[in-house]
């Protein structure tokens, strides 16, 4: 995913001479190809996010679309007021490439895992925030990037992530796509998620629990109306990410569907990482499996929430 | 042992001519308007915008948007009333707007915004944000073959920030002669002194070993100050740092290093009235 993402921005620079990767001190070699052929458009800037953002905004000014990439907690935690100003409040075309959003850098610790990342470059006014499930799908919102209105987070996951993407579906930023017509339930996704809940609705379905999924690859601006449609006749709502439990997909969705119907919404279960930084190492994998991210975590999490009594909303009330 | 620099002395001891003193009137007009504002950051700073907007910016009020219009950068955005009195003086928005400052329509805010008021290049208010952006717009200006300049107004409290270091080792990286930046070193930030809050000196040495070529001068002499913007870029290859000396308040004999002028509420009638004393009747 990591690397489709750079090829792609060589790519995008080929056609669009507005196109500048700026890295602040990536991994020797990093678009090394792109360095050679567009040398004036392969800037290395050093481990200087704050700066690195500003510098990007006052050659997004000029009518440059620089593309940031760095690690995923750097380029969240560390500029958040470069990224808040210089970016969100002008308004301005800058991408941010996020390198290991979620728990990719599991082994290197808290510092290096975002788990938080879509929370914080959700609040911000003007930023969009995507992302992928697979390589495929990065190649397509890569292609999308180019004349995109203001700044977008784009966060990346580990790379070599199964493809389960489809170039059928098409994509669009904002758009979300349907990947399997909901039952009884309806998990949705972002980034890669998706897999996890593919995997789960398949042992769903073995206890005879239809479940759909809705793969949310753009966190924001949220496509309320797919949710809006998707979600008749669901019992159960799922929303399925690789963050913690506040202010990410779980909170976009319930905040998108009560800003639009406010009643008659199905019973929701967020599922996520806890509201706590991680103090495990392991891998990806092993961390998910930890906090039931995984597919038989997922699956068992859904069927206990289906066995739940349900309140009916006269209760609600007098409670 | 810091000397004192011949041009802090110098800037403590200079007289104000007509327009210095006219664009005061502006300046201290709005606060009173408003019942408030940033005093004596925005003093301290009348002459470094003054000689920008007058003599040196290649700029066209009528198409405040030329891509060929020199850019300048107010990084310390808390002195913006000094800028709003140049902008309106110069026809950038008319002067009337000035009575308006910080009101609820207006678009003089206490603090710049790019969008809001004609001829700012960009929103400013968090500092150590300014340096980084002028880098931006200077790069684009050598990519893109143009012949603009970039000039970034700094505060002296503002380069506490770790940031603006960052900006000046990229500026220097990328041999930015097209980048200027004007440090107005008044040594009084919100607190107090600037040797007191977090030392700077020594200033000149620290931005020359940055890469930078360094003029110190007195930042209230507007003859020095034309004669070294006017000598822009002044070495090739390398951008320019001006530590301009100056006083926090100058003008105005009460808030001259003054903290508590930093920032100021209602001016009452007797500041009001030493205020006619010091740049006339407003």
């Amino acid at each position: 995913m990591r690397n489709t993402a750079m090829n792609m921005v060589h790519k995008l620079a080929a056609r669009d001479e507005r196109v500048l990767y700026i890295g602040s001190d990536p991994g020797a070699g990093t678009l090394r190809a792109m360095s050679k052929e567009f040398p004036s458009r392969h800037l290395i800037e050093g481990i200087s996010e704050a700066h690195i953002i500003g510098m990007s905004a006052g050659l997004a000014m000029e009518g440059y679309v620089p593309y940031v990439n760095t690690i995923a907690t750097f380029l969240t935690r560390r500029c958040y007021e470069q990224v808040a100003v210089d970016l969100c409040l002008h308004n301005l075309p800058v991408r941010l490439i996020a390198n290991g959003g979620g728990l990719v850098y599991a082994p290197l610790g808290p510092t290096h895992q975002a788990i938080e990342d879509i929370a914080i470059m959700r609040a911000l006014p003007n930023m969009t925030v995507v992302c992928p499930a697979d390589a495929d799908e990065t190649t397509r919102l890569m292609e999308q990037t180019l004349d995109w209105l203001g700044p977008i987070y784009i966060r990346l996951a580990k790379g070599g992530d199964a493809i389960v993407s489809r170039a059928e579906n098409g994509f669009r930023i904002g758009r979300a796509i349907l990947m399997r017509a909901p039952g009884d339930v309806l998990m949705v996704t972002t980034g890669i998620m998706l897999q996890r809940a593919l995997a789960a609705a398949d042992l769903l379905a073995s206890q005879d629990i239809k479940a759909g999924i809705l793969h949310m690859h753009t966190v924001k601006p949220l496509d309320v109306d797919a949710l809006v449609q998707t979600i008749r006749g669901v019992k159960l709502l799922v929303s399925l990410e690789e963050h913690v439990s506040t202010g990410g997909l779980g909170s976009a969705i319930a905040e998108g569907l009560i800003d639009r119907l406010g009643h008659g919404l199905p019973a929701m279960l967020r599922l996520s990482l806890p509201d706590a930084f991680m103090h495990n190492y392991g891998s990806q994998d092993s961390l998910m499996k930890k906090h039931d991210l995984a597919p038989p975590g997922i699956a068992a999490a859904i069927e206990r929430a289906l066995a739940r009594p349900v309140m009916p909303s006269s209760q609600l009330h007098s409670t | 042992m810091i000397q004192i620099s011949p041009h802090a002395e110098a800037a403590q001891t200079c007289t104000l001519d007509e327009r210095s003193l006219y664009l005061r009137r502006l300046v201290l007009g709005a606060v009173r308007s408003a019942g408030r504002g940033h005093v004596g950051p925005a003093l301290s700073l009348i002459e470094m915008v003054r000689v920008l907007y007058d003599d040196i910016l290649r700029i066209d009020p009528k198409n405040p948007r030329d891509p060929e219009r020199d850019r300048a950068i107010l990084s310390k955005g808390h002195g913006c009333l000094a800028l709003y009195a140049l902008l309106a003086d110069r026809g950038f928005f008319p002067l009337s707007e000035l009575e308006g400052f910080c009101g609820t329509n207006s678009i003089l805010g206490g603090h710049p915004e790019y969008g809001m008021v004609p001829g700012v290049e960009a929103s400013t208010g968090a500092l150590g944000h300014g340096l980084s952006i002028g880098v931006g717009l200077a790069l684009a200006a050598r990519m893109r073959g143009r012949a603009y300049r970039t000039f970034v107004l700094l505060g002296d409290g503002e380069i506490n920030e770790g940031s603006v270091w960052e900006a000046a080792m990229g500026a220097a990286k990328h041999g930015l002669d097209n980048l200027v930046a004007l440090i107005d070193y008044n040594k009084l930030q919100s607190y107090g002194p600037t040797d007191y809050v977090l030392p700077l000196e020594p200033l000149t040495e620290k931005w020359r070993s940055f890469g930078f070529v360094v003029e110190e001068l007195n930042g209230h002499d507007v003859g020095a100050l034309r004669s070294a913007l006017g000598k822009v870029p002044a070495t090739m290859g390398r951008p320019t740092a001006i530590i301009c000396h100056t006083v926090k308040g100058k003008g105005l004999p009460a808030a001259e290093s003054n903290a508590d002028w930093h920032h100021k509420n209602k001016l009452s009638e007797p500041e009001l009235d030493a205020i006619r004393v010091a740049v006339g009747d407003f």
